[in-house]
């Protein structure tokens, strides 16, 4: 992994000012890969090992709180982001591997305490410090390149949320031109939801289902081997319906693309 | 007209399994966004607009009681009448009134969503007067007994050779021999036919995509000029509009029609932007010796100061169902009411009760990039989340949500309880699954499992895997 300024980030968010030399990094594992692909979040540590980063996993950690916020729960949102704010108070930066939680964690939280100033205020330092984990890479720590190989062609999918609230587009392709052996072909409307959407998929199933139908067309149109993308929800989406509709077509988390950590079986796929 | 929201789940069902309305839909998906993205990037300018037309918005609606009153009073003085209706029947009761005075038994009428809001279709009918839409799309529903499907494009729903049917259907006094293939002889077709209406109505109907407060002002926009000749042949004219069309100053529209047409159409602007100020005078060659606007509330003043302000922005552009995946998926009639798509989502709540629209902004993926086109940059995804925080307040989400939601907090809320909860599952769900790395069915899972596989978790939680880790350092 080579970076543009390894040791000297530009730190425009930190608090105090002053660049640790070595960041001290609160990993926000999210509950997807936490419970269903651990591996991704240990390439994440990876990743961030290597550009120099000390890595800490608090274990006071569950959920963003998403299900429950966009299920209309404000009492249990705030009680489940108070509780993630104390958790990685003391880290210079929180860094999950989803624009998805990210997002949640950067841009909602604080409005989640509009009534509280107090927790208000250290909801907004907290925010200031949330990264998701690529464009951490990239845009914090001046990541340019990765020391990884796979061989195949790979297709790229822009979750939503990273995307649209956190602007994650290009950093994430940046690298991956880094990767050796990797040849990007672009899906049309790579910037399209999936169909996830959360407790969507299950409220509204045939929606659902007709969103990510159109969502793999795409995907197969470009005869890539391995399906990339930044968020687990969307990931188990889509490599739900490839394999239901048979396609060979790999899925994994491009966190374990740029770690090189690609030796476990992808996503719903079985022991080789 | 009667909602069917509440059976959004039915409408979306019958949607995805109507072959032509997914072929016509397939429209939506391709053009609108093409279209929106070339006309936004060719102006520079583009987003620094969006931000004046919102500003310019939120100012009228911080005093939109002053707005109102100045834009009625210059209407009077340039000898319009203005007409104040709280409600939807109020509307319907004021524009029959002035049909009786003026003796009218055929009234033509510009594209307008108010007098969908209003049902004055089917009122004005059972009221022995005779309405008849002049915009082509509207015109095609009309005739096929439809409601719109799109705000902008009310017939997107319909294919060319439903068209062709429905014009032999209805206009049987030309020759059944006709050869109608091209859309072009379709489109002469109805002009022809249409041409003679504007002649025989005794009032016309348009709505307002403004109303400028400055010089009581009422504006439409249009492509096809039927419009024009809805407001101008008749001798009477009557605006129909909403409390919120209110714009300050000719400047103001100037600048919120830039952003209008490119993120509808993709047009720099309509092909007819129309004012009209009054009655025709002295010196005009034409126009309507009788000039009405009704001004229509129905529920929109109980949304100021709400946590729904911003959605009085919207100019009905209709970007934010052009680019929705759910409306694609299922187009704007499954919605049940008058307005589909994003908007609709937030809009109908507002109108109509979210009791009854509640499928509305939940089914919404939140992908965002409704938010991400809308001209007026109305936080449409926020609203929708506003919407279902009040139905969790009212006890309004379906127990079974609720329930899985409560046992799920309880244990999101307890780090060490949850994760010793979830190392046991992942273990016993890792070891099920590992030979396949998936599964085809799950107790309690049909919603996803139904269409796709459920991958299957690698087994240890990373938490537990972690905790070695560190033990093992």
């Amino acid at each position: 992994m080579t970076s543009s300024a390894p040791q000297d980030p530009p730190l425009a968010d930190n608090q105090g000012g002053g660049a640790p030399s070595r960041p001290k990094v609160g990993l926000f594992v999210t509950c997807l890969v936490d419970l269903f692909r651990p591996s991704v979040g240990f390439a994440a540590v990876k990743l961030m090992e290597d550009a120099g980063c000390t890595v800490e996993v608090p274990a006071a950690q569950t959920c963003c709180g998403q299900p429950a916020f966009n299920s209309g729960d404000r009492d249990d949102t705030r009680a489940i982001a108070a509780s993630v704010i104390r958790a990685f108070e003391g880290y210079d930066y929180v860094v999950a591997p989803s624009g998805s939680c990210a997002g949640m964690l950067k841009k909602h939280y604080v409005e989640l305490f509009e009534d509280d100033p107090a927790m208000k205020q250290r909801a907004e330092a907290f925010s200031a410090r949330v990264f998701e984990l690529v464009s951490f890479l990239t845009d914090v720590l001046g990541v340019s390149s990765v020391d990884a190989r796979f061989e195949g062609t790979a297709t790229y999918h822009d979750s939503c949320s990273g995307l649209r609230e956190l602007g994650i587009q290009s950093q994430p392709r940046k690298l991956l031109a880094t990767v050796d052996g990797l040849k990007l072909s672009e899906m049309r409307d790579s910037d399209v939801c999936c169909g996830f959407g959360g407790t969507f998929c299950v409220k509204y199933p045939d929606i659902s289902n007709k969103i990510v139908g159109e969502k793999t067309r795409t995907i197969a149109e470009t005869g890539a081997d391995v399906l990339l993308a930044g968020d687990l929800g969307c990931l188990m989406n889509m490599a739900g319906k490839l394999k239901r509709e048979g396609t060979a077509i790999e899925v994994r988390h491009v966190a374990e693309v740029l770690a090189g950590m690609t030796d476990k079986p992808a996503i719903g796929g079985g022991r080789r | 007209m009667q909602i069917t929201s509440p059976g959004f789940k039915e409408n979306a069902r019958t949607a995805l399994d109507d072959a032509p309305l997914q072929r016509a839909l397939g429209n939506v998906r391709k053009g609108f966004i093409e279209k929106r993205a070339k006309a936004s990037a060719a102006l520079p300018e583009f987003d620094l607009l969006r931000d004046n037309a919102r500003d310019i918005k939120d100012h009228v609606l911080a005093h939109l009681d002053l707005y109102l009153e100045a834009y009625a009073e210059k209407v009077e003085a340039a000898g319009g009448h203005v007409h104040w209706a709280e409600t939807a029947e109020d509307a319907r009761r004021i524009i029959l009134e002035i049909c009786r005075q003026k003796n009218a038994r055929t009234v033509t009428k510009g594209k307008s969503m108010i007098t969908e809001e209003i049902g004055l279709n089917d009122f004005l009918e059972e009221h022995a007067v005779a309405p008849v839409e002049t915009d082509l799309g509207e015109y095609i529903i009309q005739l096929r007994g439809e409601h719109p499907s799109h705000i902008i494009a009310p017939a997107v729903h319909v294919n060319k050779d439903q068209v062709e049917a429905d014009f032999r259907r209805v206009h049987t006094h030309l020759d059944p021999a006709r050869n109608l293939e091209e859309p072009t002889t379709l489109l002469s077709e109805a002009r022809a036919v249409l041409r003679e209406k504007y002649f025989e109505a005794d009032i016309g109907i348009t709505g307002a995509n403004f109303l400028i407060a400055e010089t009581g002002t009422s504006v439409i926009v249009t492509n096809e000029g039927n419009g024009d000749l809805t407001q101008n042949l008749p001798k009477t004219h009557v605006v129909v509009a909403s409390i919120e069309k209110i714009v300050p100053t000719l400047d103001d529209v100037s600048q919120i029609l830039r952003v209008l047409a490119r993120s509808a159409t993709g047009q720099d602007m309509s092909v007819y932007t129309t004012f009209s100020t009054g009655p025709k005078r002295d010196i005009d060659p034409d126009g309507p010796e009788d000039y009405h606007v009704v001004l229509l509330d129905n529920g929109r003043s109980s949304m100021l100061g709400s946590e729904f302000q911003d959605m009085l922005r919207c100019i009905r552009c209709g970007a934010c169902m052009n680019h929705c995946p759910v409306y694609h998926a299922v187009g704007g009639h499954a919605y049940g009411w008058v307005y589909p798509g994003p908007m609709g989502a937030v809009l109908t709540p507002s109108l109509m009760g979210v009791d009854k629209s509640g499928h509305l902004p939940n089914a919404s993926t939140f992908c965002g990039r409704c938010e991400s086109v809308c001209p007026m940059r109305i936080p449409l995804p926020k609203m929708m989340r506003h919407w279902r925080e009040r139905e969790f307040s009212r006890n309004l989400t379906p127990a079974t949500a609720r329930y899985g939601l409560g046992a799920w907090a309880f244990f999101a809320k307890r780090p060490a309880l949850y994760q010793a909860a979830t190392r046991l599952a992942m273990a016993v769900l890792g070891r099920l699954g590992r030979s396949k790395g998936r599964f085809s069915a799950m107790p309690l899972a049909g919603g996803w499992t139904k269409y796709r596989d459920l991958p299957a978790p690698e087994g240890e939680t990373f938490q537990a895997q972690w905790a070695k880790r560190r033990t093992a350092a």
